[in-house]
């Protein structure tokens, strides 16, 4: 194996993480704050995807698209956590069932409306194309992924530490009884958390559907790598969520090229050895 | 130091910065009958917790009739003879009041990996459950689920599953949290009965049955032991009487 | 009380053997997969509903006893009793080997390794092309043959599927109302307690998890000798939440409403699919009924009980 296969299998492991880091931050915090096991979070992805396919090809712009992805499914997200998992806070089973049962309708809705053919989201002219970086070859959109996922990584680590909201969720995720007895509103947080995680999965569907495409079925494919990332990583942690995701993004993209028989196995070995030690995640306080 | 039922020796625990249990030195002897007493946020329990392996130890040593269990899991030292109640009720809600039994009766026996046969094809653990109730006055309730009793009787049941292992070391967690004046009065009256050669340490806040039931007793006072003997002698001890003024 | 319910069971079991002969074909080979369905719904009940333990990645087993029956009579025909030993001891080691991992985590963590150990299954399915065939599946898999009964056509096979289920239904039974069983439920009742009673609560809630891999393997090799067909669709994760649903909507921790839960969920299944594409649609509205109305599920509703 060559370094130029090393370093260009590294920084498609990484680019991979960025996309996972994209979808999986969201639903660390989610699951910090509400605990709530959320099976539709790749639907968000995946209807992320499509919505923002729709609007680009509507408007040509990219940018509005990645926009239109987020907020749309931040409205869903919201309306799924206001009017049907409030209810059922600290009800494992009966989360898994309802959002099972919402990605269900969710996946028979894209097929009606956008058909089964697989699509891919057009990108900005400038955003195509290679580099050329150490003798290697870099695609210009994964590097733009890559940029994606550090601004949105900063900015939820700034708006964590140096805000007031941020503190409130921190507060939160630490523990949701003791803030809501200090005046914090934990519903309205935890509503905001909801449409932060879902934007940002949806924004990880757009961003993603502009090289792996959008297609009925990537809400199951992308789900259990979500999972992986924040069982790794550890629930409502943030650093856990930038670990995790590299971690996965490397692990899954080497194990495809070396053993590409094995595929989930090489993912999940290490994370069943991380697991043995620290069974709550790397960053994770169980 | 063999003849002890139960030795803690500078045990200590701390959540972060607080020191909740600090350096508790203590031996309680086996029939003994032993109160644990303080304010709110002693650290009481807490040190029940560690004594019965559901928190780990930040350092010391525990011992149980000269076994050092410092390191030995809840199940383990339950197995050794250890028992405990709960001071917020915790039982098998769904469940009725014989079969919470027949789970404590079952505990230590092989038969609780037993697939192939019905639980009441075993007439001998009935036998022992029913008679486990009957000790707290409960065998009228059996077929009641627990979620439906009066807290009163959770409160009895509580001790009834910790008796019904056949314990040589009771740990009490506030038996009387949550009764009536008259209730309290009946579990006192049950709990004067129990069998003298159970070693019995108890964590109480109603003051008159925590030294009418207890030989010696035990102050803790911000996890440390400020006063530690017979109950007259502590009861006469001016540090004690200062902390409890305003209680 | 137990023998009111041995009764009730010898009944259904005698009258589903005796409208055998007389049902089209159509619906028999449906009663069929119900019955198929239901060791696996009942496997995942044991799991869920008597220890508490809510598990996404159940499809694994069934999968891994279909795929050992689907290999062993395609590649190297070998016969009934054989296959449906090596399968359900493989679904055994899986889940003995996942039991390990699974069974130190609580709560959510559970159910996420759950997940994503029924994801290395079905990656296996889906990758090892040269063991799984991969997308493509195993296809071919022959009727068995039981001590010189040919069992391919419709009604013999039946009355085969009726007596697996009703022995995995008798051996499941006994289970839960077992010592062992007593102290699944108390498992689920209170960790805690169960623990300063003296119980090793992790071996009980790990052999728990072994049991309900078994039989979940067992329905696999039904399943395989049933359908014909084997691909990794049969392992995915769908599959596995499925099955919760059918725990759940027939009433977890009895047992009996798994079971009834499998059947209307191949029913509809079977029957919805022939008259509306829009079949995943229903599916998942159904899963949002049952938890916003019947959240202890019809044998729950039925004896009255309020979650």
């Amino acid at each position: 194996m060559s370094a130029e296969f090393w370093i260009a299998q590294s920084f498609n492991g990484l680019s991979y993480g960025a996309l996972l880091f994209l979808l999986a931050s969201g639903l660390s915090l989610i699951f910090g704050v509400m605990r709530i096991v959320n099976l539709a979070h790749g639907s968000y992805f995946m209807l992320g995807g499509y919505v923002g396919l729709t609007v680009a090809l509507r408007t040509q712009s990219f940018a509005l698209a990645c926009l239109a992805g987020a907020v749309a499914i931040a409205l869903v997200g919201m309306g799924m956590e206001r009017f049907f998992l409030r209810r059922l806070r600290g009800e494992t089973l009966g989360q898994v069932l309802m959002t099972i049962g919402f990605a269900l309708i969710f996946q028979d809705l894209a097929l009606l409306i956008w058909g089964g053919d697989p699509y891919t989201v057009p990108v900005p002219k400038m955003l195509t194309g290679t580099v050329r970086m150490a003798g290697a070859v870099f695609p210009i959109y994964r590097i733009f992924i890559v940029g994606v996922a550090v601004l949105v990584g900063l900015a939820l680590w700034l708006a964590m530490d140096r805000t007031r909201v941020g503190a409130m969720i921190r507060a939160a995720v630490d523990d949701a009884e003791m803030a809501q007895g200090v005046g914090i509103n934990v519903p309205r947080v935890s509503l905001a958390v909801f449409a932060l995680g879902a934007g940002l999965a949806a924004l990880g569907g757009v961003i993603g559907g502009g090289f792996l495409g959008v297609y009925p079925g990537a809400d199951f494919e992308v789900l259990p790598y979500a999972f992986v990332v924040v069982i790794v990583g550890g629930l409502g942690s943030l650093p856990g969520a930038v670990a995790g995701s590299l971690l996965v993004g490397l692990l899954d993209n080497f194990g495809k090229a070396l053993f590409p028989e094995l595929s989930y196995f090489t993912l999940f070995a290490p994370m069943a050895i991380i697991l043995a030690i620290r069974p709550t995640g790397l960053f994770g306080r169980g | 130091m063999i003849n002890h039922a139960l030795h803690l020796d500078a045990v200590c625990r701390a959540f972060g910065g607080l020191q909740a249990v600090d350096g508790v030195t203590l031996t309680v002897h086996p029939g003994e009958r032993r109160a644990l007493i303080g304010p709110n946020g002693a650290g009481k329990t807490t040190l029940f917790n560690l004594i019965a392996g559901a928190m780990p130890l930040s350092s010391g040593r525990i011992a149980l009739f000269g076994r050092d269990v410092t390191h030995a899991p809840a199940h383990r030292r339950a197995a050794l003879g250890l028992a405990r109640t709960f001071q917020i009720t915790n039982l098998f809600p769904d469940l009725s009041v014989l079969e919470n039994c027949l789970l404590a009766v079952q505990a230590h026996l092989p038969v609780r990996f037993s697939m192939f046969r019905p639980v009441g094809r075993y007439p001998a653990l009935l036998e022992r459950a029913r008679a486990a109730l009957q000790r707290l006055e409960l065998e009228k309730l059996g077929g009641a689920v627990v979620r439906n009793l009066s807290h009163g009787e959770q409160r009895q049941l509580e001790i009834a599953l910790a008796l019904a292992g056949q314990p040589r070391v009771l740990l009490l967690d506030e038996p009387t949290a949550g009764l009536s004046p008259a209730e309290s009065r009946l579990m006192a009256g049950l709990l004067r009965r129990l069998d003298p050669e159970i070693t019995v340490l108890m964590i109480e806040h109603d003051m008159d049955i925590a030294l009418e039931l207890s030989d010696m007793v035990t102050v803790l006072h911000y996890g440390r032991v400020i006063a530690d003997g017979p109950r007259e002698q502590v009861k006469a001890d001016p540090q004690v009487k200062e902390i409890y003024l305003g209680a | 009380m137990i023998a009111r319910r041995a009764l009730l069971a010898a009944v259904v079991i005698v009258a589903l053997a005796l409208i055998g002969p007389w049902l089209p074909a159509y619906p028999l080979t449906v009663l069929t997969q119900a019955l198929i369905v239901a060791i696996l719904a009942m496997s995942l009940d044991v799991l869920l509903g008597y220890t508490g333990l809510s598990s996404l990645g159940h499809a694994a087993y069934f999968g891994v006893g279909a795929y050992v029956v689907a290999i062993m009579t395609t590649e190297h025909q070998m016969g009934l009793l054989a296959c449906l030993a090596a399968g359900v001891a493989l679904a055994t080691v899986t889940a003995a080997i996942f039991g390990l991992l699974a069974i130190r985590a609580t709560g959510t963590y559970f159910l996420m390794i759950t997940l994503a150990l029924g994801m290395v299954i079905w990656g296996l399915a889906y990758r090892w092309v040269s063991l799984t065939k991969g997308d493509n599946g195993i296809a071919g898999i022959p009727r068995p043959t039981l001590l010189g009964i040919e069992l391919s056509a419709p009604v013999p096979f039946y009355y085969f599927c009726l007596a697996c289920a009703a022995l995995a239904w008798v051996l499941m039974g006994l289970l839960v109302i077992s010592p062992f069983g007593l102290g699944l439920r108390g498992i689920r009742g209170s960790e805690g307690r169960m623990q300063a009673l003296g119980y090793n609560v992790w071996l009980h809630k790990y052999t728990a998890f072994v049991l309900s891999g078994l039989f979940g393997g067992f329905s696999g090799t039904l399943w395989a000798y049933y359908n014909g067909f084997v691909s990794p669709n049969d392992v995915q994760l769908v599959t596995a939440v499925e099955t919760l649903l059918m725990v759940a909507l027939g009433g977890s921790g009895t047992l009996i409403g798994p079971a009834l839960g499998a059947g209307i969920i191949v029913f509809l299944k079977n029957f919805v699919s022939v008259y509306t594409k829009r079949w995943l649609l229903i599916l998942g509205g159904v899963y949002i009924g049952v938890i916003l109305f019947a959240p202890s599920g019809i044998v729950g509703a039925l004896r009255g009980r309020r979650r």
